[in-house]
């Protein structure tokens, strides 16, 4: 059973004294338009008495000018100097400095020791608040505080869910590359509170979030054959998937985290896609081709499965049902096409390509139409979707570098992103929202 | 369930890296290593490790996305069969690997092919099947590090190791 109340977080909307009108916004980001302008946006340092309020405005403004959907203005513009975060601003003084929107916000802290902390997002052009919300939590979350408000301004404006509340799980990759150390390493999205979840004395990779649980599975060599694991995250404990002969690998769990859909290697040197009930720990066999079948990925309305197989010559990708049967090839390009990942908003599908020398990052729509290439280079694969479906996250190892690194890019191709990481690091996967 | 401590005490998991140090070592460095230890020649005595990594061969490569055994490997091999059925107390890893054109997957999967070809082919020429273990390392494990054709080439490879016995 996984306790998660630790990382909960109570949230109250707050009346606050101040009307909260269920107005309609002025201010909002078309998010689907081909080019989006940066909204610009002030974001004010949170009155606090200590340096807190100022910590939490900056994770909230790096997280929107990360996005590539907001603008922040700079402080030095700043007309009026907010003393009093429960007062409606001047907000001429606003419009003035073209700051369309405004975030202000209080953190103090609780007569039992806790953390409070309190913001609101005013439209500066139609002079109104449009939200007001406080948290408390313990001190030590205030990185998630900051990540829930940026959220919470993120879906007010563009219409769409945020992703910055969330985590990224990868492969921290050390030492030289023909002797390299991975370890599972776990951080917050935008880089912060990096922590190892293995030693490195076993190569760990491909590791996946679970979609309902604090849980990752991944692939290991700890057992002297490499085989497919399961993690939970507050107890550190590990468990073997299944019992298998051979190797198993590329592991992913399916939309309601009740099953594990891997490849299993065959005697024959080929692999087969395998489900796994992890409750009764019933195994079912979903392709037989005399093939290397791989990296599947369920619809997230879990009827489908999308995955990897050179059953035609060379690595393709294919769609079939989640209970196996005939798979249909969705890829026709130029060129061999892996890793493919179903967006969680269910209409594209992400995948890895390789022409020309080249490795590319692309997504296509479930039927294979409409491809895109989000992002071209020397070596490139693995991409994982922001919860909203909105970016993916991949890892790149340009020619004649010493290691890889993980970047995200928008779904438009752009906003490009490097991600920071304590060392090299590889298969980075998101996890959904945090709750 | 598993923990760290226990892993770290796994006897297979520190047996397989010293192997994999004492090929990668001898592959390399060859001539010198074995004049240094005053073994009898370069290839070593009769039987040993030495003989079977530098006189007999124990690798072979393949090409591009590709698990079938060239003729320069089946030469390799064929040698290998015939040293193991000599010296019938040893029992052998295959190791297959890919290079690092291929994603993280597919490259497990196609190296897990490489060394069920490199088995296959040692078992029909009278190698026991038991006697043969196999593991795919993916592109986990290059030794050339390069990122050009004349390194991806070395790392599509299969590595017949051998496990205890009189070396």
């Amino acid at each position: 059973m996984i306790m998660r109340a630790t990382f909960l977080i109570a949230t109250l909307v707050a009346g606050l004294g101040v009307a909260v009108l269920p107005a309609r916004a002025v201010v909002e980001i078309d998010i689907n338009k081909g080019v989006v302008e940066p909204l610009p946006i002030a974001i004010t340092e949170f009155i606090s008495a200590d340096g807190k309020g100022a910590e939490i405005a900056s994770v909230v403004e790096a997280d929107l000018r990360r996005s590539g959907l907001f603008a922040p203005i700079e402080k030095g513009a700043f007309i009026e100097k907010i003393s009093n975060p429960d007062a409606a601003p001047r907000f001429q003084d606003w419009t003035v400095i073209n700051a369309q929107a405004l975030v202000t916000g209080k953190v103090s802290e609780t007569p039992d020791g806790r953390l409070r902390a309190e913001f609101r997002l005013w439209d500066t052009y139609a002079g109104q608040q449009l939200i007001g919300e406080q948290f408390f939590t313990s001190k030590d979350k205030w990185r998630r505080v900051a990540h829930i408000i940026a959220d919470a301004i993120y879906q007010r404006l563009t219409g769409e869910t945020g992703y910055f509340d969330t985590r990224i799980v990868y492969v921290d990759e050390s030492g030289p590359r023909n002797n390299r150390v991975k370890r599972l390493a776990i951080m917050d999205q935008d880089g912060a509170n990096q922590r190892f979840l293995t030693d490195g004395r076993a190569i760990v990779l491909t590791p996946r979030f679970s979609p309902t649980r604090q849980e990752i599975t991944y692939m290991s060599y700890e057992g002297g054959q490499p085989q497919v694991y399961l993690l939970q995250l507050e107890t550190g404990q590990r468990e073997l998937v299944g019992n298998f002969p051979g190797m198993t690998f590329a592991p992913r769990f399916s939309p309601n985290g009740q099953q594990i859909v891997m490849s299993l290697l065959r005697d024959d040197g080929n692999s087969n896609i395998f489900a796994m009930d992890l409750r009764s720990r019933n195994t079912t066999r979903l392709t037989t081709s005399n093939a290397i079948d791989t990296s599947p990925s369920y619809s997230p309305d879990g009827s489908q499965i999308v995955f990897t197989s050179d059953r035609g010559g060379r690595a393709q990708i294919y769609v079939m049902s989640a209970s196996g049967g005939d798979p249909k090839r969705i890829s026709f390009g130029d060129g061999t096409y892996s890793t493919p990942v179903w967006s969680p908003r269910g209409d594209l599908i992400a995948f890895t390509k390789q022409t020309r020398g080249e490795f590319q990052i692309g997504v296509m729509r479930t039927d294979g139409s409409g491809e895109r290439i989000l992002s071209s280079g020397f070596l490139q694969e693995g991409p994982t979707w922001a919860p909203n479906g909105r970016v993916v996250m991949f890892f790149r190892q340009p020619a004649g570098s010493a290691g890889p690194q993980l970047y995200s890019i928008d779904l438009t191709g752009r906003n490009e992103q490097k991600i920071p990481t304590a060392n090299y690091g590889s298969d980075p996967a998101w996890s959904p929202l945090l709750e | 369930m598993l923990s760290i401590a226990a892993i770290a005490k796994n006897p297979v998991g520190i047996a397989l890296v010293a192997a994999l140090a004492l090929a990668g070592c001898a592959n390399k460095q060859v001539p010198n290593n074995a004049a240094d230890i005053g073994l009898g020649g370069a290839g070593g005595p009769p039987g040993s490790q030495q003989e079977f990594t530098v006189s007999v061969g124990d690798r072979i490569f393949f090409d591009l996305d590709s698990s079938v055994i060239r003729a320069d490997a089946q030469q390799v091999l064929t040698r290998q069969a015939q040293w193991l059925n000599k010296y019938t107390s040893y029992s052998i890893t295959v190791e297959g690997h890919a290079d690092e054109r291929g994603t993280r997957e597919y490259n497990l999967a196609l190296g897990a092919r490489r060394a069920a070809s490199a088995r296959d082919f040692l078992v029909a020429r009278g190698v026991a099947a038991n006697r043969i273990r196999t593991i795919s390392y993916g592109k986990e494990r290059p030794v050339a590090t390069c990122d050009d054709i004349s390194c991806w080439s070395q790392n599509r490879r299969a590595v017949t190791v051998l496990n205890g016995g009189s070396s």
